[in-house]
């Protein structure tokens, strides 16, 4: 009853092709923006940034740069974390090498090199599709793993094979506490975000869906392949390779090759097809998904056991990998656009609501 | 009688032969198309229509012949350069983006007047906005020609099949092409569709000038709106004139009607 245009016409272009169309919508996005930055720093514990929010937010990030390949233009991409890993390790060199950059050109060089990297392992998409990529990025989910395993220069020769980090600085800022990574990692991926959300509505964000739906047609209208595809691999990698860095340097702070293995590339694919494929709102309700139902299930264990039924941590590992297992199916069966698209069906009946039309 | 103002030879096809393996699509097929005018290509099924235009536009690259557009002579081209000097498509089966709404799908269309960079895109810079803008001017009179206005946001597999025929023709008139080619636009409609969709070619044709090539089973609408037919049968050219000239050849009509044993 309340979620309704009426009254709110738009008299140019400009105003019928921003991002939020409807007043109370971009309300809700303010408001949400407003009590992320400035309530919850204050509010939220330690274990609240460090558990939830923080990894919420990275995978969210790299869950986005997905969907734009997948979703939008596409393409499958089985080993996505290896792109993450890259940035990760890309940026662990950059900072051994360059002490003292500021983290954020740190960032976006992770993201270069690891777009690079994309542009590369996109080549095969433009003689095969389908499952036969999928098997090519699979092998560059491999391939990466071993590098970073066996080639010791990436590592800087420790011994263990693992790397850890400094604490980040810049501006003179060192962002140590779990409360400063937070704000920093919220504030890189609202940025990032917003940048996607304008890449889909502009050309090239076009030209990746007219790709993924009818790449004849999209040919002849004279979309080259090529340039459509291999910009999505390299934004997507892009997206994963700034997601890595932060998931190294602000969420693991040491780690090794096997952080960023073939479950965690499965892992996201499972966000974007429960969140909703073509959505950059379907990314973050995936990984909020993915990232919520293990500390969820965990505490509803012991509620479990009050009840009487004996559920051992095991189990509910298991439970877990059910769960998943199921919504997967449920979703590729009956909603393959996922809880975005539910949620936008619902919305668009609110609008409505109560009456029938 | 519209008033017509045929001009020059704009596409000229000569002696193009392609073949799958053993099946041979096209054989030794050459005709003309003049600037302004409304080329039919008929035949029965099977017939090589859609092949033919696929060759034009370099979906398909015959082995043999060469294709004048413009003056410039090749075998094949690229279909980005041939969407790029001004060939225009529609499909036979609709070939629109399912998941994009009607806007969309004709913005896409216009995707090759946009030439701003990711970078600029990506943080909404202010030549990427106001190509944005300056597009989706274009793209509403498409749409105003076209009488689609209200269905701009909706998602295409949602219309009606005879308005996506129109989105289809929406998305290849927002290139501005030179040349149209469209294949069978009037396939699986009814008669008031038909004059609908007609209309809109003649308008086309008479309006913006495009030079029209048009595959199309329904023979009324073809001895109607075409200046002058190709038939094709088998891969073969069995006949080329005026609609009249068409009509009367009695190979032609032994092609749709068969002959008596």
């Amino acid at each position: 009853m309340f979620y309704r245009e009426n009254g709110q016409f738009k008299s140019t272009y400009r105003e019928d092709q921003q991002i939020l169309g409807i007043r109370q919508d971009r309300w809700f996005i303010f408001g949400l923006i407003a009590f992320a930055l400035l309530v919850v720093p204050y509010w939220g514990s330690d274990y609240m940034f460090r558990a939830i929010l923080i990894p919420f937010l990275i995978v969210s990030l790299a869950a986005i740069g997905l969907n734009l390949l997948v979703g939008y233009c596409g393409q499958i991409s089985l080993g996505h974390a290896a792109f993450m890993a890259i940035g990760a390790y890309a940026a662990y060199n950059i900072v051994v090498h360059f002490p003292g950059l500021n983290f954020i050109v740190v960032l976006v060089l992770a993201g270069l090199v690891s777009a690079l990297v994309g542009i590369l392992f996109g080549l095969p998409s433009l003689q095969i599709k389908g499952l036969y990529l999928g098997v090519a990025t699979l092998a560059a989910q491999f391939f990466v793993d071993w590098v970073f395993a066996r080639v010791k220069w990436f590592t800087n020769y420790s011994s263990s094979g693992g790397v850890s980090t400094a604490p980040v600085e810049m501006f003179g800022w060192t962002i140590d506490t779990p409360m400063e990574k937070y704000v920093f990692i919220l504030v890189v991926v609202m940025v990032f975000t917003l940048m996607a959300k304008n890449l889909v509505r502009g050309h090239i964000g076009r030209s990746w869906m007219a790709m993924r739906d009818m790449d004849v047609a999209a040919e002849v209208i004279g979309i080259r392949p090529m340039y459509a595809k291999l910009t999505a691999f390299a934004v997507s990698a892009f997206y994963a390779g700034v997601a890595g860095a932060m998931w190294g340097f602000l969420h693991l702070g040491s780690w090794e090759p096997a952080a960023f293995s073939i479950n965690f590339s499965l892992n996201l694919l499972f966000m974007i097809i429960i969140g909703g494929m073509g959505s950059i709102l379907g990314s973050f309700i995936g990984a909020a998904f993915i990232v919520l139902l293990p500390l969820a299930l965990s505490q509803a264990l012991p509620l479990l056991n009050n009840l009487g039924l004996k559920v051992d941590t095991a189990m509910a590992s298991h439970l877990e990998f059910m769960i998943f297992g199921a919504l997967i199916v449920f979703f590729l069966i009956v909603e393959p656009l996922g809880i975005a698209r539910l949620w936008a069906v619902a919305k668009e009946k609110l609008r409505l609501w109560p009456f029938p039309h | 009688m519209r008033p017509r103002n045929i001009g020059d030879v704009i596409l000229d096809v000569k002696n193009i032969s392609l073949s799958f393996g053993g099946v041979k699509a096209l054989q030794n097929i050459s005709f003309d198309v003049k600037e302004h005018e409304v080329r039919a290509i008929i035949g029965p099924n099977g017939a090589g229509k859609s092949s033919m235009l696929n060759c034009i536009n370099g979906v398909y690259h015959p082995q043999e012949g060469e294709i004048v557009y413009q003056g410039e002579v090749r075998r094949d081209m690229d279909t980005h350069h041939a969407a790029e000097s001004g060939i225009g498509r529609t499909f036979q089966n609709l070939a629109l983006f399912k998941g994009m709404s009607v806007l969309d799908n004709i913005m896409t269309g216009r995707n090759l007047k946009m030439k701003t960079g990711i970078l600029a895109q990506a943080l909404h810079l202010g030549p990427a906005r106001a190509e944005e803008l300056r597009e989706r001017e274009f793209v509403e009179h498409v749409i105003d020609f076209l009488e689609i206005q209200a269905y701009r946001k909706t998602p295409v597999g949602r219309m009606p099949y005879g308005l996506q025929k129109r989105v289809d023709l929406g998305r290849a008139l927002a290139a501005q092409p030179k040349v149209l080619l469209l294949d069978e636009p009037m396939a699986g409609m009814n008669m008031e569709e038909k004059q609908d969709m007609c209309r809109f070619v003649l308008d086309i044709n008479d309006e913006f000038g495009t030079t029209i090539v048009l595959i199309e089973h329904d023979m009324g609408v073809v001895m109607d709106i075409s200046d002058r037919v190709v038939v094709l049968d088998y891969g073969r050219k069995i006949g080329d004139g005026t609609p009249e000239v068409v009509r009367n050849d009695p190979e032609v009509i032994k092609a749709y009607l068969g002959v008596g044993h």
